[in-house]
């Protein structure tokens, strides 16, 4: 359609980040304001591309191909070991990137909480879309790993600058451990690019696909780089027991960062699993799809148990995320269509349900300075608004039916329950927890004894209204509209249904 | 040699050399007659003109074939000129960062010395990627040493300067030793001191014992000439001399002489030791065979280095450790002897320059200033100078390989090169990735002191002309060859037509 139109969605909030450096630092509203401002091109560009592929537009039209650079003597070796930039989305791609969009919008709104040096957290902030948004939209590993090491970067500073009291011990660990996990990425990356002389993944699925004799790389080496993709994914994901960082993150980092963390950041890992592990190398995959679904049901139920015991209700959140990570693994796990479909649902109503939430935490916290659950008992009387949103939040997180979580986790659950009825059981007893913890947490909060005086405290107001409101509509439209997504994904699924023979 | 001889060879592609003598001499003569009075940062300059000009006439020397003078010592293959060019720029930038040197114990007296021996220095790394001999290649090596001993002590009233400097002369000594004693064998072997004629001699060597011989030669030349890189197991004298050297010296050690290590050692490696079979006509090239050993001491460079630096609190022991490290990686590239060999080591030698020039220029303005070389005078660079801690961040990031930079792009070349070969170098792969997140802790530690800590006290830095100028190039050449990498790989694609002509 139009030339580099992906390419203008993903570069957009660079605008943003060149015209905050000729805003004067202490001009605190300006610089919020252009901050917000900069995300808005890349929600409406998502949006458009997302409404014409719904009225039935192709895709395809966007793909775009630049020649990168290449290794060696183009004379002699043509295309091989060339680097292209290729950007190009499909249903699952673009779903994400409208996910990316939506929540970087509602993100920089929740950013009104920054207090100090508001210039170099929005350059950070939208410099961390842009590699968000590319990850999705990159068509080449090594533009995918150039995206996402992207976002390593900015995160790193704005955990360590912006977050609570231990933020350097939180960034230092969040990078230490995503640092390892694409160390592991790029070895995968640069084998397969060494190999196959290709890094684009069409074009590496395809060589892949056609290797069933094993002569680029022999079987166990296919196996040990989708275990390697797993670990680097895993990391991000993260699964149990790579987890330590990431409830870290989420318990010092600012809510906003935190939105955005929950939200996309640890959507990255199971978008790179669905794309690249199974993707690239479905046949190893259904090898291990039992493995998978006993680390999501070990997910489920470890991050359940622990968000169990938590009085911080950051803690819970962040288990709680632990735990519906493992959904994703379960659902992937059962390798059927239902399996795979819950998962990438509960991908897009995690990243929702858990923006709401912590965006939640950022209000409430403001405004009380804690986030202890019994500190913050009665607040049903005190901030009625945002106490009725945490619950309707809540429950929506622990899958009741007419809300985005029930649809992801009835749909894992059916597709794990098809192929391994025994581990579905006993998963399926998380679903028990996740209701007991959350009623548990948000309970005690709404309803629990009043221990402080929420005298002029106000509640929720003015631009406060729109992340809560927008995030509760949509998880609301999914659940009670499901093909919204489900159309998107099909052609996606099928892809994928094809590619592990189902 | 009668004069017929000498005016019949083709002079014209030593000019750049030629240019570098003439500056050497003319700065020597004007600092012997110049009054006591008049500044010698003018012969900063002078010297500064005389690189540029070599640069010049290096460059008009591109896309010419191999061609040799002095009956075959002094060659000037493509492979001599893409280096050259390296090195020209990193001593061109160098000089700029010392004509802003000033320390306490008044460097003045002896400025003129300083400049030129750099310059001397240069020269040495000039001949030694430019010969053909053993014996041209021995005489650079032993040119660049000892000017940069002088150049390590050239504080003298300074303790740690003298230290470091008797450190340096003494373990250059021993190293210089051990390369000398494995050529003689070479040339025991071989009869002649010309490395082609070697390398045509080696090939038919059949006699076990002979190979095995020089086996033991090439343990010794390598061993020794890992003092130039500063690479296991030579790498103690980095820490001590980096610290007690001017930092301009320090820079020049890091960056150039580090350069002229790995030109010499791949122009013998490749030329001698590639060609000698393992057992007998037309068997298996003995370097390969060796390729472990090579791999073991890359890795052992790497972890070494990388951590190491973890404990460092000295910003310059800091980075004498990240350029143990760094060195690590390129010894990836050597070992790893991939069809990719000259490009990647070129790249990468290049991204290095810029990288670590750059962060060099901004440690010698921040530990100038505050008169201390501890990390915590980083403390609020942020704050007191936003420009300079971006710049230095861009730097530290192209070292830790964060895309985006040129270090990420030499990174990626690296991987490429080790991987491609059969077999891959997994491991060596996985132990570089393994150390490069491991370096992560220390480069982001210099980030939290820049970005995050509160400044102990509110000064304004004043960037001094030369100072700002190479970190501006620095940090430019940084970010383009990070997102525009083929600009320098196309440049070496259609100028140096593969480097086929480097055993011609």
């Amino acid at each position: 359609m139009n030339v580099a139109y992906l390419s203008i969605l993903v570069f957009s909030p660079l605008l943003g980040i060149l015209a905050l450096l000729l805003v004067p630092k202490a001009n605190e509203s300006l610089i919020k304001i252009v901050g917000l401002l900069a995300t808005l091109p890349a929600l409406l560009m998502s949006l458009v591309v997302f409404f014409q592929y719904r009225t039935g537009a192709s895709l395809a039209s966007f793909t775009e191909e630049y020649k990168w650079f290449q290794f060696g003597d183009p004379s002699t070796l043509g295309d091989l070991f060339s680097i292209k930039y290729e950007l190009g989305i499909d249903g699952f791609s673009l779903v994400m990137l409208v996910l990316t969009a939506i929540l970087s919008t509602l993100a920089a709104i929740a950013s009104i909480y920054i207090k100090k040096e508001w210039k170099g957290y929005f350059m950070l902030f939208l410099l961390l879309e842009i590699g968000m948004l590319g990850v999705f939209a990159a068509e080449n590993l090594i533009l995918f790993f150039i995206f996402f090491e992207i976002t390593l970067i900015p995160t790193f500073f704005l955990i360590g600058k912006w977050g609570y009291f231990e933020k350097e011990k939180a960034a230092f660990s969040f990078l230490i451990y995503n640092g390892l996990g694409s160390a592991v990425l790029l070895i995968v990356i640069m084998v397969l690019f060494a190999r196959t002389g290709t890094s684009n993944i069409e074009g590496l699925t395809a060589i892949i696909a056609s290797d069933s004799q094993h002569l680029l790389l022999s079987a166990g080496a296919k196996m040990g780089l989708l275990v390697a993709l797993l670990i680097a994914f895993g990391v991000k994901l993260p699964i149990f027991p790579l987890h330590s960082w990431m409830v870290r993150v989420h318990v010092q980092a600012s809510p906003s960062v935190v939105m955005l963390h929950a939200g996309i950041l640890l959507k990255i890992g199971a978008y790179g699993i669905i794309r690249f592990g199974m993707g690239i190398f479905p046949d190893q995959f259904q090898e291990i799809a039992v493995v998978i679904a006993v680390l999501g049901v070990v997910n489920l139920l470890y991050g359940a148990f622990l968000a169990l015991v938590q009085i911080d209700f950051k803690m819970v959140l962040a288990y709680s995320s632990i735990s519906h990570m493992g959904i994703v693994l379960i659902g992937l796990g059962a390798l059927n269509e239902a399996g795979i479909q819950g998962a990438i649902f509960q991908v897009v109503s995690h990243g929702l349900i858990a923006a709401l939430l912590f965006f939640l935490v950022g209000v409430f916290y403001e405004r009380l300075q804690t986030s202890n659950i019994p500190n913050l008992g009665g607040m049903a009387k005190g901030m009625p608004i945002t106490a009725g949103f945490l619950l309707a939040g809540a429950m929506a997180s622990l899958g009741m039916p007419g809300m985005s979580g029930f649809v992801s986790e009835f749909m894992a659950f059916l597709g794990l329950f098809k192929e391994m009825p025994i581990l579905a059981a006993v998963g399926a007893l998380g679903i028990i927890l996740t209701a007991v913890y959350l009623l548990r947490a948000v309970l005690g909060i709404t309803y629990g004894k009043t221990q402080r005086d929420f005298a002029g405290i106000t509640d929720i107001r003015r631009a406060e209204w729109i992340p809560a409101l927008v995030l509760m509509g949509i998880i609301v439209l999914i659940g009670v509209y499901p093909s919204v997504l489900t159309e998107p994904l099909t052609s996606t699924l099928e892809t994928i249904m094809l590619g592990i023979g189902g | 040699m009668d004069l017929e001889t000498l005016l019949s060879f083709k002079w014209g592609i030593m000019t750049p050399e030629f240019i570098i003598l003439g500056a050497i001499t003319l700065l020597s003569l004007l600092d012997l007659f110049m009054p006591k009075t008049v500044n010698r940062k003018l012969l900063g300059w002078l010297g500064l003109a005389g690189i540029l000009g070599a640069l010049v006439s290096l460059v008009t020397l591109i896309g010419n074939g191999p061609e040799s003078i002095l009956f075959d010592t002094f060659r000037l293959d493509s492979f001599a000129i893409a280096f050259k060019l390296l090195l020209l720029i990193g001593a061109a930038l160098v000089f700029l960062i010392a004509t802003s040197y000033e320390t306490k114990e008044g460097l003045d007296e002896y400025r003129g010395e300083f400049y030129y021996l750099f310059l001397a220095a240069l020269l040495g790394a000039m001949m030694m990627s430019s010969s053909g001999d053993l014996i041209t290649l021995f005489i650079g090596l032993e040119l660049l040493s000892i000017s940069s001993y002088i150049l390590v002590g050239i504080r003298k009233k300074n303790r740690q300067s003298n230290e470091s400097a008797m450190k340096y002369v003494i373990n250059g000594g021993i190293s210089t030793s051990f390369t000398l004693f494995g050529m003689s064998y070479v040339y025991g072997l071989t009869g002649t001191t010309n490395l082609l004629d070697m390398a045509r001699h080696v090939v038919m060597l059949t006699d076990s014992q002979h190979i095995y011989l020089l086996g033991l030669a090439f343990f010794m030349i390598f061993i020794g000439l890992s003092f130039k890189l500063a690479t296991a197991p030579f790498h103690m004298w980095a820490p001590d001399v980096y610290q007690g050297a001017a930092t301009p010296v320090t820079a020049f050690l890091s960056v150039v002489s580090k350069t002229a290590g790995f030109i010499l050692i791949v122009r013998i490696l490749m030329v001698i030791f590639y060609n000698i079979p393992s057992e007998g006509l037309g068997t298996m090239p003995l370097l390969l065979k060796l390729q472990d050993y090579l791999a073991f001491l890359a890795a052992a460079t790497m972890i070494i280095g990388n951590v190491i630096a973890l404990r460092q609190k000295n910003i310059k022991r800091l980075f004498a450790y990240s350029s143990i490290a760094q060195a690590g990686y390129l010894l990836v590239v050597v070992t790893s002897m991939s069809a990719f060999l000259f490009d990647t080591l070129w790249f990468y030698l290049g991204a290095y320059l810029f990288m670590n020039l750059g962060a060099f220029a901004i440690i010698q303005l921040v530990t100038q200033k505050a008169g201390s070389e501890d990390i915590s005078e980083f403390a609020g660079l942020y704050r007191k100078a936003p420009f300079l801690a971006i710049a230095m961040a861009v730097f530290i990031l192209s070292l830790a390989g964060i895309p985006g930079t040129a270090g990420f792009i030499g990174k990626l070349n690296i991987f490429m090169g080790a991987l491609v070969t059969e077999p891959s170098h997994y491991v060596l792969v996985s132990i570089m990735i393994a150390t490069t997140v491991v370096s992560y802790f220390y480069y982001f530690g210099v980030m939290v002191q820049m970005f995050f800590r509160p400044a102990v006290e509110q000064v304004k830095f004043k960037l001094p002309a030369g100072l700002g100028v190479v970190i501006g190039i620095c940090l430019f050449a940084t970010i383009l060859f990070g997102v525009a990498p083929n600009i320098a790989l196309d440049f070496l694609q259609t100028n140096f037509n593969q480097f086929s002509d480097f055993f011609q």
